[in-house]
């Protein structure tokens, strides 16, 4: 348990509001997913240790980087008397726009469920989407120093089954039945 | 173990075909979904079935969707060679009810809709609350372990071959 607590304070969500970065993924507590808290009982229930992952992002919509730059280059050609800027030129400023919107526009938070069953030593995560089962294997093994497997028809059949031996070796042979003659 | 990505995609017909089995047994061999969870349960095709005919560069899509669909079209698909890549499913125990996705491929679950349970109301009721989801989740769940592990076993044996590919064809093919 202390194992586990240290693993998840030590990589829990942080704030990005005033922050110049578009994302961040962590921890957060089930209960109080704004406040991470993850001392007292919330944690654990029955053989379950109960917590979420929260990815939060920064969404700046396209057309206002669009607008922003076309102001900002209005504004350094006016400066400098200059009738263009340099490539390198419009990719820092560009660069500068996005780095200021970033600190004026709130983080959207997504908040997964995860359910791990330590008996049974098994997770289940309430989400589909790629990003978010790829955030969790990557952050589960750096907080825990545990590595995911991925439950799908083959890893199902290949470790959840209990096949012998020469099951497992056939497993691997197989190719797609035609059901039509 | 081959790499994760490999196998995923290599053997992603296993999903499709437990889920074309499936079907074959819901209509056809129910009482062995009966043996496998003796406790009064009952499983039938929701509102939603997705099929795929793959032929060498093109990809045929079938949907058919409604509470009241017939599956007509369905079998002409499998008579064409399709296969169910998506599934809805309602799965009934006593007077509980679950309804969820299934996805062939990946074999995940979506829109899962639990039985209904109490509201709620005080702080000290949400433990009570959350081990209660936990044990409806894990009943669904050990259903469809335990489905698919029979479909595996059956996969990997010569009775695969000899004895239920030729029932599913005669079931496809009237």
């Amino acid at each position: 348990m202390e194992t586990l607590v240290a693993g998840l304070k030590k990589n829990a969500i942080r704030e990005i509001d005033e922050d110049p970065a578009d994302k961040v993924v962590g921890w957060t507590s089930f209960e109080k997913p704004y406040q991470p808290d993850f001392e007292g009982n919330s944690l654990s229930i029955g053989t379950h240790w109960i917590f979420s992952l929260r990815i939060d992002k920064k969404k700046i919509p396209l057309k206002v980087v669009q607008k922003m730059c076309a102001q900002e280059t209005f504004r350094k050609l006016t400066e400098s008397g200059r009738e263009f800027l340099s490539r390198n030129e419009k990719k820092l400023l560009r660069e500068n726009v996005i780095s200021t919107l970033s600190l004026r526009i709130p983080a959207t938070p997504n908040i997964y469920d995860l359910i791990w069953n330590y008996e049974d030593a098994c997770v289940l995560f309430l989400s589909n989407l790629k990003e978010a089962n790829e955030e969790l294997e990557t952050l589960f093994a750096k907080s825990f120093k545990l590595t995911l497997i991925r439950l799908f028809p083959f890893t199902m059949a290949d470790l959840n089954v209990g096949l012998t031996d020469a099951d497992r070796d056939v497993l691997s042979t197989l190719t797609p039945t035609r059901f039509n003659e | 173990m081959i790499d994760v990505s490999v196998s995923y995609n290599r053997y992603k017909f296993l999903g499709e075909e437990f889920l074309t089995w499936l079907w074959f047994v819901i209509e056809k061999d129910h009482t062995l979904l009966n043996e496998l969870d003796p406790d009064g349960v009952q499983v039938a095709i929701g509102n939603r079935i997705v099929l795929e005919n793959r032929h060498k560069d093109t990809v045929e899509s079938i949907t058919i969707k409604g509470d009241d669909a017939g599956l007509e079209e369905g079998v002409i698909s499998l008579r064409k060679g399709a296969v169910v890549t998506e599934m809805n499913l309602s799965y009934k125990s006593g007077d509980h009810q679950w309804v969820f996705n299934l996805k062939g491929e990946s074999l995940s679950f979506s829109g899962l809709k639990p039985p209904e349970t109490a509201p709620i109301d005080r702080k000290e009721d949400i433990e009570g609350a959350v081990l209660e989801k936990i044990f409806l989740f894990d009943r669904v769940f050990s259903f469809v372990d335990k489905v698919f592990a029979n479909f595996i076993n059956l996969r990997v044996s010569n009775a695969w071959l000899e004895r239920e590919v030729p029932r599913m064809r005669v079931w496809i093919a009237t």
